[in-house]
């Protein structure tokens, strides 16, 4: 089980987060523009890689805030934390 | 018994207290510190069990939790009964009764040993293969299967032990109290570490506390006196936590690990009383060190499963540590100096060894010269090719190795024996630390896996690392651990170490025989019965991976997780297919490491505490009169109020009429309540609900459906617009959680931009929903100074109110169709306010109704329950609510969904009324819905979401999903059951008053 460090509440146990899939995907800002496949790759299409991938957590069970981890899938270590909004670190 | 196999002077035993105890319902004695198995063979009982798949006699083969064979069943027929527990490892009390689980009729006498007879016939993958076919004779294979093979039985009471779950933390966790473990503890907590020290056993020291050999000295002191004093020093640190009986289950990531307790199973059981029996506990380790020792192995020949057939290590320490010797007549088969260990302890107790079999042919080392002074006839470069014995070991016979140890030459010698004692090398017990992800390597010249990368902040040490000379232990143990947690002082000066033995070994993973492979019974897995010949049929019959080699001769698969015998079946497989050792994998241990009960994994969570149970403020009252529950979620919801000796089809039709007739009485408390602000909240309801927003007054409510980002209804609910800034959003009962996490998911994701708050208020409030052409002359006597006219009070429009000084508010809303008025009121006044509603509706028949009345009004209004009219493959339009969807708003949650191609095809289900030909027919929820019954295959249609009969239209109704639904208005389908057709016609969902007139009826 992780230790995930909250950016606003610090080092927690998992089992009080909640997994939100992939970061940085931006909702499009004018749906209606785009086509089908335009859309569908928005809504369904999701990356699932073996190395550090970007992923939206929430802190459910205390400050309720989403904000993003860099994970590497491959032995679940945590490499960065950052907030929503900001961009993932470039150097991990 | 005539046979004297108990000697004084054992190191852990009490022999002022004798205890006695069943097995296979026969009264036997031991000492308090004897485990089942070590009392067993002190009464000279070495049958304990049968193999699970040919039933051949069992007997106890180690003295640890690698036990494969003496499995048994604790206290069968009582609630504390409990199977796969290992004899070796149960400490023995007062009143103990254990029985053979693997046998039937009885352990002598065993029906299901015909297997043993039949196993040509029953070779890897028979289950397979066999039982599979025909497919209708599985079940007269699965009775006798079940009956005469297995595992154990469940109990079938209420287990009456407590169980708790502990969190704890510390830097370092040191797994393992043998030699090195205590090395390592000293070294962290002098250092003033905050040190956990674990051992599944009930004593510290490990195998080194009974090593009294004259031939193995720390600082020029017998090992175990050495030991015996660190322990002594380490029990008195402050900063050290020792705790025995306690068996690491599972190591986790980042070091978090699940350990078992064991506090009361030693214990008489009228002893256990209010005490807690087994612990989980939970540990996060800054540092975590292993020291969880090594597995003697085997030896690979044929007939090797005999009762009496014992690891080598286990004879010595039944001997040295509980007295008890094995046999009267022994023989030691080895192909490394182990034995000659055991042999000396056996010299000193003066137990006749008969012969020592070594595959070596060169034995050069201090202790076996030793053995050879004492007049021991030494087999070398010999193996054992048979056993002989049914139910116990009573001689055996060996031939000479090739010198490439693939063959046996010259001729047969044959020896008597009534137990023998084999030694393989030995196996790091390295389980914990591949399940934490740890990789391993393959040390060629002694054939180990030993660690080799860790995948978090640990350490091995010990014969878990690969060193298994004390020399080597404590050298490496001591450089190690220093380096590991960054001490520069150990308080160990250097170590004077005399040993006697030598590393020499000759390792054969299969023996060879002087019969041809398919006629011996080699066994590599002895739980469950794989044998040498299984993994060759397996590599012959072209598996591979050891992963599949294991499942398809079920290797490795016991509750043992095979211990024993894995290595040897990684090395018969690399022989074989002629590959590197780990080349095809090693296999991956899971966790636990031993079994755990049930009763440790729940904690205290069970009875009402299994799940957390939500009331209403007026869950009372309704207990009170006689409601019968429903659970949504997690909250109890009264269902129906039977009245007298009404079922509950009577009380609901009862129910509905009244709410239609005069009035009803519902505790909607259970919905989900957000309470919005913020100065951008109309702007946020219109980006999350499909309608329209920004124009919705002050003191006005609006019916809001939500959809998922691919279109699909995903909650609905009446939200009403408070004041300028500040709304109050209901959801359904079992979606308010998920509607605020989705909301706040927005919000803070995609537009914090908007300056709107969320909270939850479900429990605040208690919600009290008053129906019926009489409900508005019930509500005035409790508001009597608001002004209830249709003019000053319209539907879809909220009041605020006060009862006396208490603030509550009053909206007009329905959900049946009825005109009615729901009044929210803070929760702790929600009881006497629902109790003065019914004394004001008294006269007006006031009727308290449940959830199943509710369902069935609002089906017949055709109003949707999101969930049971929808699975989240519904758009509102599939719904035939297109009013519902804005045309005109530029972007909402779901809009540009709605127009996929797949979401604009015609032919998807769509919701419809259903009207059955005989209108007392109630068609079942679930049920199929078709067209034509003769084409083969029948294509369904559709189902049923919805289905009651309405006593207010005196017929059946249904709503349902039908393809191409809309469309079908007046056609005849067709709802196939088991023992009739019956036939509907598609209707308009809504069935009752489709005008709304009943919303502002008066009497
Ligand atoms: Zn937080």
């Amino acid at each position: 089980m992780f230790l995930i460090n909250c950016p606003f509440c610090g080092e927690r146990e998992q089992s009080e987060f909640k997994a939100g899939g992939e970061a940085h995907i931006e909702r499009p800002k004018q749906p209606t523009e785009l086509s089908d496949d335009e859309w569908a790759e928005f809504l369904f299409m999701r990356k699932n890689i073996k190395g550090i991938q970007f992923e939206r957590w929430n802190h459910t069970h205390g400050c309720r805030k989403w904000f993003n981890i860099a994970r590497d899938t491959s032995n679940d270590q945590i490499k960065a934390v950052y907030k929503m909004g900001e961009k993932p670190p470039v150097k991990l | 018994m005539s046979k004297n196999l108990r000697f004084k002077s054992s190191k852990i035993l009490d022999e002022t207290y004798r205890i006695s105890f069943k097995f296979n319902n026969k009264t036997y004695y031991g000492y308090k510190g004897d485990t089942l198995a070590s009392a067993l063979l002190a009464n000279d009982v070495h049958l304990v069990g049968r193999s699970f798949k040919y039933h051949r006699p069992r007997g106890i083969m180690t003295a640890g939790s690698e036990e494969p064979n003496a499995i048994i069943q604790l206290h069968d027929n009582t609630s504390r009964t409990e199977p796969n527990v290992r004899a070796t490892e149960i400490e023995i009390y007062e009143g103990l009764v254990a029985s053979s689980q693997n046998c039937w009729p009885s352990v002598n006498f065993d029906i299901g040993g015909i297997n043993n007879i039949l196993s040509p016939v029953l070779p890897a993958g028979f289950y397979y293969k066999t039982f599979m076919w025909p497919k209708n004779f599985w079940e007269k294979y699965e009775y006798f299967i079940r009956k005469s093979a297995g595992l154990g039985k469940s109990p079938k009471e209420a287990d009456p032990d407590i169980y708790e779950h502990k969190y704890m933390h510390c830097d370092v966790l040191i797994i393992g109290a043998g030699i090195s473990g205590i090395i390592a503890a000293k070294i962290a907590a002098k250092n003033g570490l905050k040190t956990l020290l674990v051992d599944e056993k009930s004593f510290l020291g490990g195998s080194t506390i009974y090593d009294n050999s004259e031939f193995s000295k720390i600082n020029n002191q017998i090992v175990s006196s050495w030991l015996e004093k660190e322990i002594n020093e380490i029990s008195k640190l402050e900063n050290l936590e020792i705790k025995t009986r306690t068996s690491v289950a599972a190591f986790h990531g980042y070091n978090f690990l699940l350990a078992r307790e064991s506090l009361t199973d030693h214990l008489p059981i009228n002893q256990r009383e209010n005490k807690i029996r087994q612990r989980l506990l939970k540990i996060r380790a800054k540092k975590v060190i292993s020291a969880t020792g090594a597995i003697e192995r085997p030896l690979i020949f044929d007939n090797n499963d005999r009762p009496g057939i014992l690891l080598s290590s286990a004879i010595k320490k039944y001997i040295d540590l509980y007295g008890v010797a094995s046999g009267e007549n022994n023989i030691l088969f080895t192909n490394n100096d182990t034995a000659y260990e055991t042999a000396m302890s056996m010299i000193q107790r003066g137990i006749k060894i008969n012969a020592i079999i070594d595959n070596r042919e060169q034995v050069d080392s201090k202790l076996s010269y030793e053995v050879e002074k004492n007049n021991i006839k030494i087999f070398k470069g010999y193996t054992v090719v048979d056993t002989y014995g049914y139910k116990r070991i009573n001689g055996l016979s060996i031939m000479e190795l090739s010198k490439d140890g693939q063959k046996v030459i010259g001729k047969k010698i044959k020896l008597i024996c009534d137990s023998l004692g084999v030694s393989g090398g030995w196996t790091p017990a390295v389980h914990l630390f591949t399940q934490s992800g740890g990789k391993l390597k393959f040390r060629e010249d002694d054939q180990v896996f030993i660690p080799s990368k860790y995948p978090s902040d640990q350490l091995c040490i010990g014969s878990c690392n690969g060193d298994f000379s004390i020399e080597e232990i404590t050298t490496n143990t001591i450089l190690s651990v220093k380096k590991f947690l960054n001490i520069n002082n150990t308080n160990y000066k250097t170590l004077e170490i005399m040993t006697g033995i030598n590393r020499s070994k000759r390792n054969i993973w299969l023996l060879p025989s002087d019969k041809i492979l398919g006629k011996t019974k080699s066994f590599v897995d002895y739980q469950n019965d794989a044998t040498a010949k299984d993994i060759k049929l397996a590599l012959r019959e072209g598996f591979r991976s050891i992963e599949h080699v294991k499942r398809y001769t079920t290797t490795g698969m016991g509750t043992d997780q095979g211990k024993l015998g894995n290595m040897h079946a990684l090395g018969i497989i690399s022989e074989t297919a002629g590959t590197k050792m780990g080349e095809h994998g090693t296999t991956t241990f899971r966790p636990p490491y031993t079994p755990l009960t049930f009763g440790t994994i729940v904690g205290r969570n069970v009875g009402e505490f299994f799940d957390i149970t939500r009331r209403t403020p007026i869950h009372d009252w309704h207990v009170a009169n006689n409601a019968k529950f429903e659970n949504v979620g997690q909250w109890k919801r009264a269902w129906y109020y039977p009245k007298e000796n009404e079922n509950m089809h009577q009380a609901v039709q009862r129910e509905s009429k009244a709410a239609r007739e005069c009035a009803g009485i519902l505790d909607a408390s259970t919905l989900g309540k957000i309470d919005i602000q913020g100065t951008d909240t109309s702007e946020f309801l219109n980006r999350v609900y499909t309608n329209a927003w920004s124009k919705l007054a002050i003191g006005k409510c609006r019916y809001g459906i939500m959809l998922n980002e691919d279109g699909m209804v995903y909650d609905d609910g009446v939200t009403t617009r408070l004041d300028e800034n500040h709304y109050i959003m209901t959801t359904t009962t079992g979606g308010a959680a998920n509607v605020l996490g989705k909301l706040e998911d927005y919000l803070q994701t995609e537009w914090p931009e908007l300056d709107v708050y969320l909270s939850s208020v479900t429990d605040h409030y208690a919600t009290i929903s008053v129906c019926g052409p009489h409900s508005k002359k019930i509500v005035s006597k409790i508001f009597p100074d608001l002004d209830f006219s249709d003019e000053k009070f319209p539907h879809m429009s909220f009041k605020n109110a006060k009862i006396g000084q208490i603030k509550c508010r009053v909206m007009r809303i329905s959900f049946t169709g009825e005109q009615s008025y729901e009044i929210n009121i803070q929760s702790n006044y929600g009881k006497s306010v629902w109790e003065k509603c019914m004394e004001a509706g008294k006269n007006f028949d006031i009727t308290p109704y449940g959830t199943e009345t509710m369902h069935l009004l609002r089906a017949e209004k055709g109003f949707i329950i999101v969930g049971q009219d929808t699975d989240a493959t519904m758009t509102p339009i599939d719904l035939q609510m297109d009013w519902i969807v804005s045309k005109k708003k530029y972007d909402f949650i779901g809009k540009r969904s709605l127009y996929r191609s797949d979401t604009i095809k015609d032919d998807r289900k769509q919701l419809v009324g259903l009207l059955t030909e005989n209108p007392d027919e109630v068609l079942e929820e679930g049920a199929q819905i078709v067209a034509d019954i003769k084409k083969s295959p029948i294509e369904m249609l559709g189902h049923v979401t919805s289905s009651y009969y309405s006593p207010n239209l005196n017929k059946s109704i249904a709503l349902g999903v039908v393809k191409g639904g809309k469309k079908m208005l007046g056609q005849k389908l067709i709802i196939p059951m088991e023992n009739k057709n019956i036939n509907v016609t598609v209707a308009d969902p809504v069935f009752l008053d489709k005008e709304g007139k009943r919303l502002n009826a008066k009497l």
